[in-house]
């Protein structure tokens, strides 16, 4: 398979008052067309500064992405993001949120009915047309970040940048969210980057699990290939001797090579300046 | 068995039913009640006030003295129209008679120039206070969008802002006078002066709140809906359209109905000393006719300024609820 995305050698700084703060430090990794990657890696370790350079949100202070043989300065809908907190349009409706989208991206390849069916069909594969006409705050978190993935396939993207998607759901829904969503890669088979805090999201939903080193200066630590078959079943890959390896891997790298200094270990180790700002 | 357990349900029915009345009774006492209590109380309180404060023109007016101006307030405004109806009823019989003798006069059509009454004259105040006000708007909601979106205008224009916001648009009154004297002179102006004067005024009080409101709206979107835009590569106009001004109509709003309440206090004043004729100025004539009457009828428009006042901001409030998505902040 061919690199679609390349991400090389990025250096981020982020000025301060108290002079630039290095938050990644020479990261690299290329992705290929219809990979799953997970970003792993403690809370202020740059995870999402990483998306939002690959957003076009943040431009890196060295380095760069390239997309498809071409370098990425500026945000566009061909790298849709998901965010954290759905981030959905509050006066709109579902269906006109995910209207926003389609109609900038497909104003004019599309004609009106072609676009209707289009964006019902997107709702659809995130299980929402039962609340097409629904506005955000009359639906639950769940069915919110739905129709933020919905909004986001809808621009059918080169790649899909999903920030902690599920990171503000409760346990049970957050399940069912991974359980839709590999459903939906099932189908589409799209290029995923997802940032994630949760050990079993990551070993669950990836084709590889991008391990981050601690800030400042963080950068990527190891990789894991998952080479779990799909689909993947999370009641009988629970005892699967190959998921408990590959999770229990990422659980060491993350808190024995990588162990977060909280201030409570403060007696063993001297206190660093870990910048919750990068989060 | 079951005869037993019917009673006991109706016991339950009748406990609940007396419940349910309680509910009601209180709910009837905090609605109709007690503000009936609090309107008696004052007034009661003014009443006696009112008896014992002699002025050089009699007594100040009780609640009583009130009421009877409203009613030969009304009976003027009747008399009044009366008056036009029969004016024109001459003019249009003359200009007839004189057409018939010779069929070449071209008949003149004068108005009626009878003085204003006072229901003529709070149609003119809330004319002018809803031009200004609109004129406001106008300037300052795509000001404020600017500014808002725009970090060195915002710095640009925030001293001048600060400096004119404290300033009583009183102030600026003769400033306007003189202003508007000199510019617009015509002949035959379709608007009086006066009520040129008392606009712009209030448009200037009206302005500065609603550009900061507007401005500190727009620059206080979630971060996440500017990056949706971002992402989607709207153009500015529609990420204008489709989110900032969305977005902000709640904060809009805020600084509308803030700014419409400054305007109907300030636009008395204006008119008292730029002699639009409105309620300012119906004021400030009967002060100066100083009749018996005259005490009472102030009083009666300042009842009639703070209920138009009062309407005003429901009506925003209405406006506010039919067009912001954000219910919840209609209610605050």
């Amino acid at each position: 398979m061919s690199i679609l995305l390349d991400i090389s050698h990025i250096d981020m700084e982020f000025p301060t008052p108290k002079g630039p703060f290095k938050a990644l430090s020479d990261v690299s990794l290329k992705i290929e067309k219809g990979e799953f990657v997970s970003l792993i890696g403690h809370s202020g370790c740059g995870k999402s500064t990483v998306l939002n350079v690959v957003a076009g949100l943040y431009q890196a202070s060295k380095g760069g992405v390239v997309l498809n043989g071409k370098e990425v300065n500026a945000p566009g809908p061909e790298r849709a993001v998901v965010f954290q907190n759905h981030s959905l349009l509050p006066w709109l409706t579902a269906y006109e949120n995910v209207e926003l989208a389609v109609n900038q991206v497909f104003g004019k390849s599309k004609s009106k009915a072609e676009k209707k069916e289009w964006i019902e069909h997107n709702l659809e594969l995130v299980h929402m047309d039962h609340a097409i006409n629904k506005r955000p705050d009359e639906i639950s978190g769940g069915m919110k970040q739905r129709v933020g993935i919905a909004r986001a396939l809808a621009m059918q993207p080169e790649v899909l940048l999903m920030d902690e998607p599920f990171g503000a759901l409760d346990a049970l829904t957050r399940a069912h969210m991974q359980d839709s969503l590999m459903e939906i890669q099932a189908e589409l088979n799209n290029t995923v980057i997802m940032i994630t805090h949760d050990v079993d999201e990551a070993v669950l939903l990836s084709d590889r699990i991008v391990m981050m080193t601690n800030g400042p200066s963080a950068t990527v630590g190891e990789i894991l290939d998952i080479n779990l078959e799909r689909p993947r079943d999370r009641l009988s890959l629970a005892e699967d001797p190959v998921y408990i390896h590959l999770r229990s891997e990422v659980l060491k790298f993350l808190y024995e090579k990588q162990r977060k200094i909280e201030p409570i270990s403060r007696k063993k180790i001297p206190p660093t300046n870990n910048k919750s700002a990068v989060a | 068995m079951t005869t037993i357990t019917t009673l006991f349900s109706k016991i339950n029915d009748s406990q609940l039913g007396s419940d349910r009345v309680k509910s009601m009774a209180s709910e009837l006492a905090r609605i109709i009640v007690f503000p009936l209590l609090g309107v008696l109380v004052f007034l009661l309180l003014w009443s006696v006030a009112a008896q014992n404060i002699n002025t050089s023109l009699g007594k100040f007016p009780g609640p009583a003295a009130v009421v009877e101006q409203f009613g030969s307030l009304y009976d003027e405004h009747v008399r009044e129209r009366e008056k036009a109806d029969a004016f024109y009823e001459r003019q249009e019989k003359r200009n007839a008679a004189r057409v018939a003798k010779d069929p070449d006069y071209v008949s003149k059509v004068r108005d009626y120039t009878g003085k204003e009454t006072f229901l003529d004259q709070i149609v003119t105040s809330l004319v002018t206070v809803i031009s200004g006000f609109l004129l406001a708007a106008i300037i300052a909601i795509p000001l404020g969008i600017a500014v808002g979106l725009s970090r060195p205008l915002n710095s640009a224009v925030n001293p001048i802002v600060q400096i004119f916001k404290p300033v009583s648009p009183l102030a600026w009154l003769p400033l306007v006078t003189m202003v508007v004297s000199a510019v617009y002179d015509t002949p035959d102006p379709a608007v009086p002066k006066s009520f040129l004067n008392s606009m712009i005024t209030v448009t200037l009080c009206c302005l500065w709140p609603m550009v900061i409101n507007t401005s500190v709206g727009v620059a206080s979107i979630d971060s996440d809906l500017v990056n949706v835009s971002k992402v989607l590569r709207l153009p500015p106009l529609t990420h204008v359209r489709k989110i900032v001004l969305p977005a902000s109509i709640p904060m809009i709003f805020t600084g509308m109905r803030l700014s419409f309440g400054v305007a109907w206090m300030v636009l008395i004043a204006a008119e008292m000393l730029a002699q639009n004729p409105g309620l300012g100025k119906f004021v400030w004539d009967e002060f100066q006719n100083g009749s018996s009457d005259s005490l009472s009828r102030i009083m009666a428009a300042v009842l009639v300024i703070g209920f138009i006042g009062f309407l005003l901001d429901r009506g925003m409030l209405q406006i506010q609820r039919y067009v912001s998505w954000d219910k919840a902040s209609a209610d605050r």
